[in-house]
């Protein structure tokens, strides 16, 4: 009996310990934005809302949720909308030079996004444009377009094919294939591309401390606000951006598993 | 849409790099008529559908319906139809959505398309199915909708892909009368790829027997069950009992073969000297003389199947030729025993050196 309790305890205390090293910290941060207190450290004191009150009536964080919500949509629909086109050219089509430019669509992936961010910034001071959310907004795209080519190709199989043939056969033309039977199919993984996308976008801060100056960003003003000291309002706003974070990786794996369980 | 049309396939090859799929067919189909491709495996048959279909462009030859070139007219614009093999029908729309597509893409009027969607639903035995997804039919059903699809868009020549294939022994046989009762109603060409050789035989007017690429054999199913023209035409289509000779004297029509078993005088044109085979169906054995037959063979019983209306006789002659016989239940002989069999020489076909190679 104890000959195999004891593993088992031994294993529960590990995987406790691994969810411990990678929540605490997060957990902490949650727990101190409700702190009724100047400083967030212990000892605990409270409950109180205060700090998040000071969060909604802070014009900057405000301001800066709409320019990451802009950013975040903008950017991700163009990532999706482009991801869903590659996808398309590279599951039905001949492409010239095909796996250079595979390799070079999928490659953003992999590069950090400090170097994302200087190249950026020095190809717009080239071009004579100044820092902006534009530019953020590029970056997101460039970030986020092969995750939402790599999720739309692997939703266009061979059993895709089979369903565009059928559709031609009873008449479609390329146009109505596209719109009638590629889309609707691929459309629960072009909308989990797009909550994917959309969560990278919203809690990206290189990108966006590189190429912004006056309009910026919410994960840069809270960068910001932390410059000045720990203050339990920053906790406040850092559990926001993670509620938001969560909704959304909680939507997709919805509607994933939603897929899955319709096959 | 398009009234029925007939259909020829002239010297049509196919070639994936080094592999020849199809190696020079030509097939003619009259209007309105039933037929099925039949073959193993990797015999072209499917390939030949899809080239008829639109969804292969052969490496040469062309395809004609109608008496009009289509080889490159892409799926959409030919008058064919086709019933995929696992169906494909579209899992994101209503069983009704579905068999309204095409109408849909002929810019049919939606009233319209949706009384006949609902004629063709009832058609194949679905009345009242058209509100349902496509994820709550079983096999049987769905394979209906394919059908109701593909017909209600009224195709000069229906093309089916091993239609039957996904369905279970007793739906297949019941489909199978569905599928000539359709036929012969709408008065369409049907092309039907099979490699089941009873399906093939209970629907075609036509059967077409392929083989590596090529067309084995080609008629009516009566025909070329008992005159099958090759080796591989009397052995895939039903069994036969092949006994390999050599032609000693030809004379208008008829062959004299010298085989391991003796001499048999049969019907067909042969070069004296050549090396040729006989086959003969094992229904038409039998194992006592009279009514004309002749001895064919001596062999030892291997085993005998009891099949309920007949013995299936399994024996192998001195010379270790296999024999199959068909016999009644009375006449089975024992395992082990040596039998005589005798055949009529008109049930005794003369293969063609063709497929010898």
């Amino acid at each position: 009996m104890t000959g195999r309790a004891l593993p088992a305890l031994g294993w529960a205390a590990l995987i406790g310990a691994f969810y411990a090293f990678i929540y605490l910290p997060v957990a902490v941060l949650m727990l101190f934005s409700f702190h009724d207190g100047r400083v967030p450290v212990p000892p605990f004191e409270g409950p109180t809302l205060d700090w998040y009150g000071r969060v909604l009536a802070n014009g900057k964080l405000i301001e800066a949720t709409g320019h990451s919500l802009a950013v975040g949509l903008l950017s991700s629909a163009v990532a999706v909308a482009l991801g869903f086109l590659a996808a398309v050219a590279f599951a039905r089509h001949r492409v010239p030079m095909r796996r250079t430019v595979e390799a070079m669509l999928v490659v953003p992936l992999t590069v950090s996004y400090i170097i994302i961010g200087l190249g950026l910034l020095i190809t717009m001071n080239g071009l004579g444009l100044s820092k902006s959310l534009l530019g953020v907004g590029l970056g997101h795209v460039v970030i986020n377009l092969p995750l939402c080519f790599l999720i739309a190709l692997s939703q266009m199989g061979p059993a895709e094919a089979r369903l565009e043939a059928a559709a031609r056969d009873l008449g479609a033309s390329e146009a109505a294939v596209l719109a009638r039977i590629t889309l609707p199919l691929a459309a629960p993984a072009l909308i989990a591309g797009f909550f994917l996308s959309f969560t990278l976008s919203w809690d990206e801060f290189v990108i966006a401390f590189l190429l912004t100056n006056f309009d910026v960003t919410l994960p840069v003003v809270i960068w910001s606000m932390l410059r000045t000291g720990l203050n339990p309002e920053t906790n406040a706003a850092g559990t926001l951006v993670f509620a938001v974070s969560l909704l959304l990786v909680a939507i997709v794996e919805l509607l994933v598993l939603r897929r899955r369980g319709a096959r | 849409m398009s009234r029925p049309a007939r259909l020829d396939a002239e010297a049509i090859s196919k070639r994936y790099g080094a592999e020849t799929a199809l190696a020079g067919i030509s097939l003619h189909v009259p209007a309105g008529s039933y037929v099925v491709l039949l073959g193993p495996s990797g015999s072209g048959k499917t390939t030949l559908l899809s080239i008829v279909g639109g969804f292969t462009v052969p490496s040469e030859g062309r395809v004609l319906i109608d008496g009009e070139d289509v080889t490159a007219t892409g799926p959409a614009q030919r008058p064919t139809a086709t019933v995929f093999q696992d169906y494909a029908l579209f899992p994101h729309m209503s069983v009704a959505a579905n068999v309204r597509f095409g109408l849909s893409m002929r810019g049919v009027a939606k009233a319209e398309a949706r009384r006949l969607a609902t004629e063709a639903l009832a058609l194949v035995g679905l009345a009242g199915f058209g509100d349902r997804p496509i994820a709550a039919l079983s096999g049987g059903q769905r394979q209906r909708v394919a059908l109701a699809r593909s017909l209600v868009v009224e195709p000069a020549i229906l093309l089916l892909d091993e239609p039957l294939g996904a369905l279970d022994l007793h739906l297949r046989r019941q489909m199978q009368d569905e599928l000539k009762a359709l036929q012969r109603t709408t008065g369409r060409s049907f092309v039907h790829v099979t490699h089941d050789q009873e399906e093939a035989m209970a629907l075609a007017d036509l059967i077409v027997v392929m083989n590596r690429g090529r067309i084995e054999d080609m008629g009516p199913p009566e025909r070329v069950y008992a005159r099958p023209a090759t080796r591989f035409a009397a052995t895939f289509m039903g069994e036969s009992t092949i006994l390999e000779g050599r032609v000693q004297m030809a004379t208008d029509g008829r062959a004299a073969v010298e085989t391991a078993e003796g001499r048999l005088v049969v019907g067909g044109g042969a070069a004296a000297g050549a090396e040729v085979a006989l086959s003969i169906r094992p229904e038409r054995l039998r194992l006592a003389p009279g009514d004309g037959a002749v001895p064919v063979a001596t062999a030892t019983v291997e085993e005998c199947v009891f099949q309920g209306g007949f013995v299936r006789v399994r024996a192998r002659t001195a010379a270790g030729a296999a024999v199959l016989a068909k016999v009644p239940p009375e006449a089975a002989p024992a395992a082990g025993a040596e039998v005589r069999l005798f055949a009529n020489p008109s049930d005794i076909v003369l293969l063609s050196e063709e497929t010898q190679r």
